[in-house]
């Protein structure tokens, strides 16, 4: 593999904080990770870790108190790496005076495409992204949802290699997360970099070939969703049906939970044959049978129980 | 030379024109209107100075408010509202930004001004039936509102870069009268028979814009001719001062953090 | 806190922006002298009403009076000494200056004194001059030094003796009005045009005058009046001269030497009197000293 598609050597930040900016707040702490190209990257913390801090700086809307990075073997300082990016920024609000069609030309324009291409373009993208029949109505009357797929349009409307996008899940109802799903889907089948952050894991766990988790601006660990979490399993989760008269097998009669006209029990994978064969043995309709894994939400959990006890007894963390 | 700015500049015209700024044309026109039926009843004999007088004064007046407050909302306004975000993950500088900025509303002003000169031009010809040959030199006078505008504009444009719109109305305005009374501040100084004050009054009267360069309302309402060396000499000075405050103003914004 | 760009920008501003302001500051002289010519062709004062002016200053109307008696004083001092010049503003100027702060003294006091000189140190107009003192009177009743003025410009150069008078009774009258006031009336009123009075007003105002150029001018008017007295005396002992030998003396030595004087007489700048071929006495063409305009001395 060549360059890395995005490269970050201990980015740090710090924020002035109190009325006459003596104290400093660490918002962002000595961050060093590298994307490859192609990959779904997923950056994940809950609010105020530090992600949209960490997108900022690569964008150079905010400038490090240390630290570089660099996109594609492009310092972020370069003005020309932003031809090969493209950035949605959290919760994205647009010129409203400006309908979807004149925003995306403006950005477009900004790209120095011709006038042709540019009609091209923007109307690829609105259908793109489900705003084909929303072109030409102002931005002010858009609602939230249509506001962030227009945000994804202008994001890739230049067809960049990275894609940088600041909680894209954010504030969208079902139907909303699960396109914006498949454009990242999209995206990364077309072999781009996409870089995004949440705190939605199950977004993460979907979508990312890698995830970083960042807390209280450092980060705690990198790797495939399955590598952050063991992988050990720790349990199988089944589902079953009785039929009508039969009764519960002995053996798991004492710890199968009724919901419904369903069963739930849960075994040890190693018993989870003679279970099997118990329910077969009368007659009971299996639903599902799921390994119980740790989640990226319970190492989540997790950290933030550590964090906490961590901190309490040190007080302060502000440096 | 990169296209930016332009673009920038075309997209800041289309928000004040959308944002429904041009609508002060009306009160002038109606004011316009008002005055030429108005002269002839009451002065005789000036009613052509009264005119050009009158518009004149308020082509400075409705610009200068254009200039200010418009003029402190454009960048903060796309701070606030977050869309100078996805503006700047773009390939675009932050100068390029502020000079884009900076022409969009020097272009509404313009565009303002002029529809003002043209109902200037039509009440002047409807109170004197003519239009003499000495004229021209209200066109001069508008010109040089143009450049007071520019220089006001940018003005605005800088503080912006680092306070809120209050405060920067606030500045602007101190620096525009503050620069309307630099000769003032210089003869005090020199009236003060104190070395030091009148040193510092001096270097005081060359630093501050100067407005009252730009004064040619009353050579215009008497027909003056104005010297075309004043014209350059103007231009020049608006020019320079406009490339120095917008240097000024791209230094603070390239280290600005946007929160 | 920044990156490479920003340091490149801020480089490049800490070069650039030093040199625009000498560039602009060279410019604005350029233009100065450009708008300088320009004034001169027609003077304007755009509005030139005082009530209306301190309407529009919206309470800061004494700063703004401040303002226009700087413009006053640099209005006459940049025309002062030009000959043919008409000080066509001044009065303008001190008008609004003394409507938006009545209380300005200084404004009707030096304001007089630029409006009443003659040409080409003034706008020789001591109508207008009065008018503004009298002004000054009815909005400062206490100031005696108003009422002094007063009857000074009456005095020196309208030579209207009862209305001088009147007005070094009232200055006298008023609180701290000095003594000096009421013997002026007093000689005023009794011998009209003399040297005397005359002297004692310029010797007052040199005495309690603080702007050098007024001291000056109250020094030159000393002088002159020194001066117009001796030559007076001069006259006479030349004629007494001429009684005894016959003829004119051609130098002020030779009275001395005749005996009429006991001294050479010299002018109030050192150098001495000489004779004209009407045999009346005259200052040296080399004497700093300036007569007033109107000779008091009655051509023979």
């Amino acid at each position: 593999m060549g360059t890395p598609a995005i490269e970050i050597e201990g980015l740090t930040k710090d924020y002035a904080v109190g009325f006459w900016r003596k104290r400093m707040r660490r918002s962002l702490d000595n961050l060093t990770l590298q994307v490859q190209e192609g990959e779904a990257f997923g950056f994940l913390g809950p609010n105020g870790a530090g992600k949209t801090t960490t997108l900022k700086l690569l964008m150079s809307l905010i400038f490090p108190t240390a630290g570089t990075a660099r996109v594609r073997g492009r310092s972020i300082d370069n003005v020309r790496m932003h031809r090969e990016i493209g950035y949605l920024p959290e919760q994205p609000y647009f010129y409203d005076y400006l309908t979807a069609r004149e925003l995306l030309d403006y950005y477009a324009r900004l790209f120095g495409y011709p006038a042709i291409e540019r009609r091209q373009r923007v109307t690829r993208f609105l259908e793109h992204v489900g705003l084909a029949d929303a072109g030409d109505v102002q931005l002010r009357k858009f609602s939230k949802g249509m506001l962030q797929r227009v945000g994804i349009a202008q994001a890739i409307i230049h067809d960049p290699q990275v894609v940088f996008l600041d909680e894209p899940m954010s504030g969208l109802d079902p139907v909303g997360r699960r396109e914006v799903r498949d454009i990242i889907l999209d995206l990364k089948r077309q072999g781009r970099t996409v870089f995004f952050s949440t705190h939605i894991l199950s977004d993460a766990e979907m979508l990312c070939d890698r995830v970083a988790v960042l807390l209280g601006g450092k980060l705690q660990g990198v790797g495939a969703p399955g590598e952050i979490v063991s992988m050990e399993v720790y349990g199988m989760e089944i589902f079953f049906e009785m039929r009508a008269g039969s009764s519960l097998p002995t053996a798991l009669a004492g710890h199968a939970a009724r919901i419904g006209e369903r069963y739930r029990v849960e075994v040890q994978e190693e018993q989870l044959y003679s279970a099997l064969e118990q329910l077969r043995s009368c007659e009971a309709r299996i639903l599902s049978v799921t390994p119980r894994r740790p989640t990226l939400e319970d190492y989540f959990l997790k950290l933030v129980a550590r964090d906490k006890a961590a901190a309490h007894p040190a007080g302060e963390s502000a440096r | 030379m990169s296209t930016i700015p332009g673009v920038v500049a075309i997209n800041t015209f289309r928000e004040a024109v959308r944002d429904r700024v041009l609508y002060n044309l009306i009160f002038f026109a109606l004011m316009m209107i008002s005055a030429s039926i108005l002269v002839g009843e009451i002065s005789i004999g000036i009613s052509r100075l009264v005119i050009i007088n009158l518009g004149l004064s308020a082509i400075s007046i409705f610009g200068l408010i254009m200039a200010i407050f418009i003029g402190v909302g454009l960048v903060s306004k796309e701070i606030e509202k977050r869309t100078l975000y996805t503006l700047l993950s773009k390939p675009v500088r932050r100068w390029e930004f502020l000079v884009g900025k900076f022409g969009g509303l020097l272009l509404t002003l313009t565009v303002n001004t002029a529809l003002m000169t043209l109902g200037l031009a039509a009440a002047l010809f409807y109170v004197s039936g003519n239009f003499l040959r000495a004229d021209v030199s209200i066109l001069v006078a508008v010109y040089f509102i143009l450049l007071e505008l520019a220089l006001v504009t940018a003005l605005a444009l800088f503080f912006s870069c680092f306070s809120s719109p209050m405060l920067s109305t606030l500045f602007t305005l101190g620096i525009y009268v503050a620069g309307i009374f630099s000769k003032d501040i210089r003869d005090i100084g020199i009236l003060t028979l104190n070395p030091v004050m009148q040193a510092a009054a001096r270097v005081l009267y060359y630093v501050l814009p100067n407005f009252h360069n730009f004064n040619a309302i009353t050579a215009a309402a008497h027909g003056e001719s104005i010297p075309v060396s004043l014209i350059w000499q103007n231009t020049a000075y608006a020019g320079l001062y406009v490339a120095l405050v917008l240097i000024g103003a791209s230094a603070v914004f390239s280290g600005r953090n946007l929160k | 806190m920044s990156g490479q760009s920003h340091t490149r920008s801020l480089g490049f501003a800490l070069i650039a922006i030093p040199i625009l302001f000498l560039a602009i500051a060279w410019l604005q002289t350029r233009i100065d002298v450009e708008t300088r010519t320009i004034a001169q062709q027609k003077e304007e004062l755009l509005l030139r009403s005082g009530p209306l002016l301190k309407k529009l200053s919206l309470g800061y109307d004494s700063l703004l009076a401040d303002i226009y008696w700087t413009r006053a004083v640099q209005y006459y001092g940049g025309r002062v000494g030009n000959a043919g010049e008409k000080f066509e503003l001044l009065w303008p100027l001190l008008d609004i200056t003394t409507s938006l702060d009545p209380k300005l003294i200084v404004a009707y006091r030096f304001g007089a004194i630029f409006l009443s000189e003659p040409a080409p140190m003034g706008a020789d107009r001591a109508d207008l001059a009065v008018e503004l003192v009298k002004r000054g009177v009815a909005a400062n009743p206490d100031d005696w030094r108003l009422d002094s003025d007063l009857g000074f410009l009456y005095y020196w150069h309208l030579k209207n003796y009862p209305e001088a008078s009147a007005a070094y009774l009232e200055a006298s009258k008023k609180k701290d009005g000095p003594v000096l006031m009421k013997m002026m009336a007093a000689e005023v009123a009794a011998k009209g045009n003399s040297f005397s009075a005359s002297t004692a007003i310029w010797s007052e105002i040199y005495d309690t005058a603080q702007d050098p150029a007024v001291k000056k001018n109250a020094f030159q008017h000393l002088q002159s009046l020194q001066a117009q007295q001796d030559l007076l005396a001069l006259d006479k002992y030349a004629e007494d001269y001429r009684r005894r030998n016959g003829r004119y003396p051609t130098t002020t030595r030779e009275l001395y030497e005749s005996g009429v004087l006991s001294g050479v007489p010299l002018d109030p700048a050192g150098i001495a009197y000489i004779f004209g071929s009407d045999g009346k006495a005259q200052l040296d063409p080399n004497s700093s000293v300036i007569l007033d305009k109107p000779s008091k001395r009655s051509p023979r």
